[in-house]
């Protein structure tokens, strides 16, 4: 079989860039739903998050030639997400870094614990003194930059080092901001659980 | 600093599994002995799987429809 004419060799390399190009279609597909999951909480409304997620895919499938095959996809594809709700201009708000915030980690099992003493552990728990409209309330209250990681982080299941490629920090800010994000998200939890 | 507060300190690298061996080891002496930081770490365990189920949300299929129509057509 000749192979050495320019055409099929072109015809050729068509193939497989459009083979390539399939594959990682549905590869990407196949992590939407996982995608949605962080995209979802990354704003604070359903129709955002739908947009959003189809400006990431459309721009993920234009530029599929820059994500390199055997890396983290669902990472790859997270990036230009949040990049691209970076660039909708609806943060840039900065956020104040050092507000006070003196609770500890114990702070909302105390609270909780205090407004009504865990009798006997064995038959209630005091996680379903929280509900689960109270998380999201929270989760959205807290401020963007430390969202952001809380939801990778926690939501996401990202390491450390994944949030801190996608977000393009360093680690020990994503630790930093993860550290802070939970204890905000703790204090907003608490404020509504138990009223002051 | 006494020993709960330590273990206040290490409780969120402790969860994620982040601590090194001797650290972890520290920690987990501490909470076989003392119940008060054992309820919270129990607690802070049951919070993250809380977040995790309360914040999901399923795709509409209406969105997953419009994210397969963004495919290059074949040709």
């Amino acid at each position: 079989m000749s192979e050495s004419t320019p055409t099929t060799a072109e015809t050729r390399r068509l193939a497989a860039e459009s083979r390539d190009r399939v594959r990682f279609e549905e590869e990407a597909l196949e992590l939407s739903d996982q995608v949605y999951r962080v995209a979802r909480r990354l704003v604070g409304s359903r129709e955002e998050a739908e947009d959003l997620m189809q400006d990431a895919y459309a721009r993920a499938f234009r530029s599929w030639r820059q994500y390199q095959p055997g890396t983290n996809l669902r990472a790859w594809l997270l990036r230009i997400l949040t990049n691209l709700n970076i660039d909708n201009g609806r943060r840039r708000q900065r956020t104040p870094e050092t507000q006070p915030l003196e609770e500890g980690d114990y702070f909302l099992y105390n609270k909780l614990e205090a407004a009504a003493p865990e009798e006997n552990p064995a038959e209630e728990r005091v996680i379903e003194r929280l509900s689960q409209d109270s998380v999201v309330d929270a989760l959205a209250e807290v401020p963007h930059d430390f969202r952001d990681v809380v939801v990778l982080v926690d939501i996401g299941d990202f390491s450390y080092a994944d949030a801190a490629q996608i977000l393009d920090i360093p680690v020990g800010t994503v630790m930093s901001r993860l550290h802070r994000g939970r204890r905000i998200l703790k204090r907003n939890l608490a404020e509504s659980a138990v009223p002051t | 600093m006494d020993l709960c507060d330590q273990c206040e300190e290490m409780m969120q690298p402790y969860v994620d599994g982040v601590l090194s061996d001797v650290q972890v080891q520290r920690a987990k002496e501490h909470l076989d002995r003392c119940t008060w930081c054992a309820k919270r770490y129990r607690f802070e365990v049951e919070l993250r799987h809380f977040v995790r189920v309360a914040a999901a949300e399923p795709m509409s299929p209406e969105l997953k429809a419009k994210l397969a129509a963004l495919r290059t057509p074949l040709h």
